[in-house]
């Protein structure tokens, strides 16, 4: 522990080294989410289904579904699982819905707390080495069945390239070339992907079959919640590219969602 | 044993603002100028790399005049604190009173209790949610706290570069004129050529993380327009 104990009072003039970190901060300060669990006991908690990424020419396109999953039950049907990480990056969840998203908060904050301090923002690769250490720090969770996996895009701006990340429970994290998926329904949008994927793919391409790959794993996987035109859900879908993270209109992405509810077997 | 001499409280405290002034006006002022959609702050600085102006959160911004590392471990720590508020309640809940307060807090416990006081000034601009009233704060080196509208100016020529803001200040100027009015308060002032400049705007326009920094052509572009 370095300097007093946290207050708001006086300003945390001392810091960890490097000191750049916000969560080395909240770890000095005692304030860092604690995972411990007893050994024995489960706990149920809400899922967070399927998640995907594509590579097209020029950026990358992220997309999840909107139900979280508790046993045979729907927790939710409206949840985010695909967040902005910063102007760059694009971070998704599947997994312990509840422990990922306050990962993607700490992330996010890392992220912008290191950018502010430094007064430049971290390499993809750092951003994904961090991401990675996270998600390592949740091991422990992953025995209780609490299990948080992650995807990760942002755009390199130093090799003026778009790159995707995938991760495994242990904190792993793989650099794909193409496409890649976590969470319940990843194996049949990855089997969807692979019949449809291919290196030349355009924007408009990658978003329609982000969302076909999306109805195609909720057609096989009672847990993922397809597009729900009824009720106006509708996927959250982010492109990364040369001029940072963007949102397709609604629009767009209704009319993305019920082509591919329309060419669905 | 020796034993210390009897200073007498006021001498000491006297000595001590002296110490701290005297540094603080050999460094270059600051100059913040409210406009129509946002704030402007603007400095003289020659330098590309060391900055004294910066992002503090999603609507906040801090400058900073005087002893550069100084400045600089209580920007660290304004942004390690203001991170930390928003982290543990809300984005919402981070505010530049709260923030000019815990910098307002920290320098009068340092000059009281430090041998050497901090030869800084600080300036906290927070611009509004939804059109209300744009905030600006001015810290001096033993901690006094300044509530400041329309414009504020830190640094050894704070006064006279106030004066000659409020000479030219009107309502409802746009970026360029905010500009124009403080590049030529600083050229007033001095009485040189500036040696180079740096400026940030705070602007709702930028979305969330309303900070934005102009660059040098920007800055041609708007004073020669």
């Amino acid at each position: 522990m370095t300097g007093p104990p946290f207050s708001f009072g006086l300003l945390p003039l001392s810091a960890p080294l490097p000191g750049s970190s916000f969560t080395d901060l909240l770890t000095s300060l005692d304030l860092a989410p604690r995972w411990e669990v007893p050994a024995e006991g489960r706990v149920s908690a809400p899922e967070a289904t399927t998640v995907l990424a594509v590579c097209y020419q020029g950026g990358v396109v992220m997309a999840g579904d909107r139900q979280a999953t508790e046993g045979y039950s729907v927790a939710h049907r409206r949840i985010q699982k695909v967040f902005p990480a910063d102007r760059y990056s694009v971070v998704a969840i599947s997994g312990t819905a509840g422990l990922a998203m306050e990962l993607v908060k700490l992330f996010q904050v890392e992220l912008e707390h290191y950018e502010k301090l430094e007064g430049l923002r971290l390499t993809l690769e750092g951003k994904a080495n961090f991401l990675a250490r996270l998600v390592r720090g949740q091991l422990p969770m992953a025995f209780q069945g609490l299990v948080v996996v992650p995807l990760f895009a942002g755009f390199d701006e130093a090799a003026d390239v778009g790159r995707l990340y995938t991760f495994d429970v242990v904190g792993g994290r793989y650099e794909e070339q193409d496409y890649g998926a976590a969470g319940s329904g990843s194996r049949e949008a990855k089997s969807f992907l692979r019949t449809v994927y291919r290196t030349d793919l355009d924007e408009a391409t990658a978003i329609d079959i982000s969302v076909r790959a999306l109805v195609a794993a909720a057609a096989e996987d009672l847990a993922t919640g397809g597009p729900d035109l009824r009720r106006n859900i509708l996927p959250n879908v982010y492109l990364i590219d040369r001029n940072g993270v963007s949102e397709p209109p609604a629009d767009r992405l209704e009319a993305s969602a019920r082509q591919a509810l329309e060419s669905s077997p | 044993m020796t034993m210390p001499f009897y200073v007498a409280p006021e001498q000491l405290v006297r000595d001590k603002a002296e110490f701290a002034r005297k540094g603080i006006a050999r460094g270059r002022s600051i100059v913040a100028v409210e406009y129509a959609s946002g704030v402007l702050i603007l400095a003289e600085n020659p330098s590309r790399a060391l900055h004294k102006i910066s992002e503090m959160y999603d609507r906040i911004a801090f400058a900073g005049v005087g002893r550069y590392n100084e400045f600089e471990t209580l920007r660290k720590a304004g942004i390690r604190q203001a991170d930390l508020m928003g982290y543990l309640y809300s984005r919402e809940d981070v505010t530049a009173m709260g923030l000019a307060t815990a910098f307002s807090q920290t320098l009068g416990a340092i000059f009281s209790h430090e041998l050497k006081p901090y030869e800084v000034e600080m300036l906290i601009a927070e611009i509004s949610v939804n059109g209300g009233e744009h905030r600006l704060f001015k810290v001096t080196y033993d901690g006094t706290l300044f509530d400041e509208r329309d414009f504020c100016a830190i640094g050894g020529k704070a006064e006279a570069l106030t004066e000659a803001i409020k000479a030219g200040f009107r309502e409802g100027m746009v970026l360029a004129e905010a500009v124009k009015l403080g590049a030529a308060s600083f050229r007033q002032v001095e009485g040189r050529a500036p040696d180079g400049w740096e400026a940030a705007v705070l602007e709702s326009s930028n979305g969330r993380r309303a900070f934005r920094r102009l660059s040098d052509e920007d800055l041609t572009a708007m004073t020669a327009g």
